[in-house]
């Protein structure tokens, strides 16, 4: 710990997504200690989900690992993984951050990550990481290459917690690491600054009744669809639709679902739909060479560098068929999940009869967010994200001195904007360090 | 508790059997309906245009007349019920309305009325718990597709019926009676309404897709609310099978014959005579009567 007179040179990122890594690595590499607090058992954000990232379409995990691995044995980062903030007091060079570090029911300090708890646990469940496009086990790392690579065992999930049998995971463990009486604890850690980086969630499909509230197998979310599509995710990469495991030939994608929709649910823009729809049409081509892919929008918003680019080459070369229009309606039929929209340019009601739906269903703040802004003494908006100091000119502060704002937490972002944001609180951060 | 009935047109000629046992199965039911005195035609369609007063004025005489006899009004036809209920509201949200209306009318109404669909009086008021109790000849084994039509459901947040994407109120009825109700997508699909009479085509591909969508969902019969969807997606049936050589007839009743029927009133007080496709040898068939 660095520390001239009282003023405590170290700082705190919650969130370990792309922001906060960002945010932490730069920091660390400024000489700084961070401890970065992340609620899952490892590091990676929702951009571990992705499969492929718009618009080179390189692997998000092959560009984000790198990161990971970095921020694991970076010497100036010491990571809290399954750790959640419960308490904030002080101010700026002075933060005592009481943090709940939730029980993984495996001691982390025995476990080697071998993985075999995982390979033998029996239970079976619709994994949350993979939106339920696939199984998941009872004890679990998020990926292969978790950083930190330890699992943790959900308990509403596990055999032993459940009908107090089982007791598998404890049997295989070659060096005794399972605990099943583990109990959550706290911990404090002191610092003099914090970056929020806590990131999104997207309204549940399960919202939408013209689309079926989540009750249609076939109609799934963004997020689903990257799972499907990665090499990491249940399918390994090959595209099947979840009702039947069969190669869906006509998939039919919906932007702005419940985004730029005031009177009914979110009015502000994702942001990112636009781009990712376009993606995952681009990237299912790829896969399903005869296959159809109809993308319905309001507008296109392709406002990044090499954006626009990226959309008109998968409107004149991937054959994809976009339709100016929203949809009414969806529901099955005879296996078939049936589409029903309007082409506003030609000013034609149109019925699709796809094989998979896909809606890229609007960003929201995740669900704790509130409840961490209360404990920062930071706002938010009416919609839950964080709210910036001033719109235009401090888009990284907030109006508590030594708090700052990183990624989607704040409002919608892309990677390239959430990282660029980071790097700007990590600077705001460098530079309070560097005054006092 | 007796409720006020708005009857309207249809159930005084076409829909005859629709009136006619709603007012057997509330006797059966330990209800009254009274219908509301020297009552007008309702309009027959809520008016678009925001300063089309003169079309507000046929539902608001009849609302102001209904309360002076009572708090709670009801309907069976899906239109008037659209058409009352949301003028019963706008008389309650929109003063300067509530105030012009009040003058052309001569009256003081200030939309203090509660305008039920005899459905909903069936579940909120009766229970449909209540009426399973009374059913004496349950309709075990009936499939059948509950059509909403749109009248009872849009606007959403006008009507306020029941689930706006999914409503089930209609089907708890059906399983009340003892029937197997059948979920089909078309549902809560417009019937093709007035477009009988000008573009009678649009019509007759609605009604070929709502009755088409229903059998292969597997429905032997399907139960309507609503006059104006009955007559196009029953008598209209003879047009439907001309122009769509696969269309098979499907019979379509009113839920109050259903009721009736369950409740263990004689097939012949049914008005069955004035459904198009005849349902008695389905009925039979089933051994119903």
């Amino acid at each position: 710990m660095k520390e001239n007179g009282k003023f405590i040179k170290r700082a705190m990122v919650i969130g370990g997504g792309i922001a906060g890594i960002s945010a932490s690595i730069d920091i660390g590499n400024a000489g700084y200690d961070v401890v970065l607090v992340e609620k899952l058992p490892s590091i990676g954000g929702r951009m571990l989900q992705l499969s492929e990232t718009f618009p080179t379409l390189d692997c998000a995990q092959c560009t984000l690992t790198p990161k990971t691995v970095e921020t694991g044995q970076h010497p100036h980062i010491k990571l809290l993984t399954y750790s959640e903030v419960d308490r904030v007091e002080g101010k700026a060079g002075n933060f005592t951050v009481k943090i709940r570090r939730k029980a993984a029911y495996v001691d982390w300090e025995k476990c080697t990550g071998c993985g075999l708890c995982q390979e033998k646990c029996p239970s079976k469940k619709p994994s949350e990481f993979d939106r339920g496009m696939g199984m998941g086990k009872a004890i679990y790392t998020l990926s292969p290459q978790a950083v930190p690579n330890k699992p943790v065992i959900n308990p509403s999930n596990c055999r032993y917690f459940l009908e107090k049998k089982c007791r598998v995971c404890e049997k295989v463990c070659p060096v005794g690491a399972i605990d099943y009486e583990q109990q959550d604890r706290f911990v404090e850690e002191r610092v003099g600054a914090i970056i929020t980086a806590v990131g999104i969630d997207l309204i549940p499909k399960e919202t939408f009744g013209e689309y079926g509230y989540g009750t249609i197998p076939d109609v799934i979310d963004g997020l689903a669809f990257e799972r499907l599509n990665s090499a990491s995710g249940p399918t390994t990469g090959a595209i099947r639709r979840p009702s039947d495991g069969k190669v869906p030939k006509e998939v039919v994608f919906i932007q702005c679902t419940g985004s730029r929709d005031p009177e009914r649910y979110m009015p502000y823009c994702s942001r990112v739909c636009c781009m990712y729809t376009a993606k995952h049409a681009r990237l299912y081509k790829h896969k399903v060479h005869d296959g159809q892919a109809y993308i319905f929008y309001m507008d296109i918003r392709s406002t990044g560098k090499g954006y626009e680019e990226f959309i008109q080459q998968g409107m004149e070369e991937e054959g994809i068929l976009y339709l100016r229009g929203r949809v009414s309606r969806i529901f099955r039929d005879d296996g078939r999940v049936v589409v029903w929209g309007v082409d506003t340019l030609t000013g034609k009601k149109v019925e699709i009869s796809a094989d998979m739906v896909v809606l890229a269903t609007a960003i929201i703040p995740q669900g704790g967010t509130k409840g961490l802004a209360q404990k920062l003494g930071i706002n938010t908006d009416e919609y839950g994200f964080f709210t910036e100091a001033e719109r235009k000119l401090r888009p990284v502060e907030t109006n508590v001195e030594g708090i700052y704002l990183a990624g989607c937490a704040q409002g919608p972002k892309d990677i390239a904007d959430a990282v660029a944001h980071a790097n700007g609180a990590a600077s705001k951060v460098q530079g309070l360090f560097a005054k006092h | 508790m007796d409720y006020l009935y708005f009857p309207g047109c249809t159930l005084y000629t076409k829909a005859k059997n629709l009136d006619q046992t709603a007012r057997n199965c509330s006797l059966l039911l330990g209800f009254e309906l009274k219908e509301l005195p020297n009552w007008t035609c309702c309009g027959a369609t809520f008016p678009l245009a925001t300063d089309n007063i003169m079309a507000l004025l046929p539902p608001s005489r009849i609302l102001a007349r209904a309360r002076q006899e009572g708090t709670t009004l009801t309907t069976l036809c899906a239109i008037c019920f659209n058409v009352i209920k949301r003028t019963n509201r706008l008389i309650q949200n929109d003063g300067e309305k509530r105030e012009k209306i009040n003058n052309f009318i001569e009256m003081n109404y200030q939309g203090d009325l509660r305008v039920l669909h005899y459905l909903e009086i069936l579940k909120q008021e009766i229970g449909f718990p209540q009426i399973k109790e009374r059913v004496r000849k349950p309709l075990a084994g009936l499939k059948a597709a509950a059509y909403y039509g749109c009248m009872l459901l849009r606007p959403f947040d006008e009507m306020g019926f029941d689930d706006k994407e999914r409503p089930t109120l209609f089907e708890e009825f059906l399983e009340a009676m003892g029937a197997e109700p059948v979920d089909f997508p078309y549902k809560i699909e417009c019937c093709g309404s007035f477009q009988s009479v000008g573009s009678p085509e649009v019509a007759t591909e609605c009604g070929y897709k709502i009755l088409g969508s229903a059998i292969k969902n597997g429905a032997e019969v399907v139960v309507s609310t609503c006059p104006m969807c009955t007559f196009n997606i029953d008598h209209k049936q003879s047009d439907i099978k001309q122009k769509y050589l696969d269309f098979k007839s499907i019979p379509v009743l009113y839920f109050t014959q259903l009721l009736g029927m369950a409740m263990g009133l004689d097939y012949q007080t049914l008005g069955f005579e004035q459904n198009f496709v005849d349902p008695l040898p389905l009925l039979k068939e089933k051994g119903f009567i």
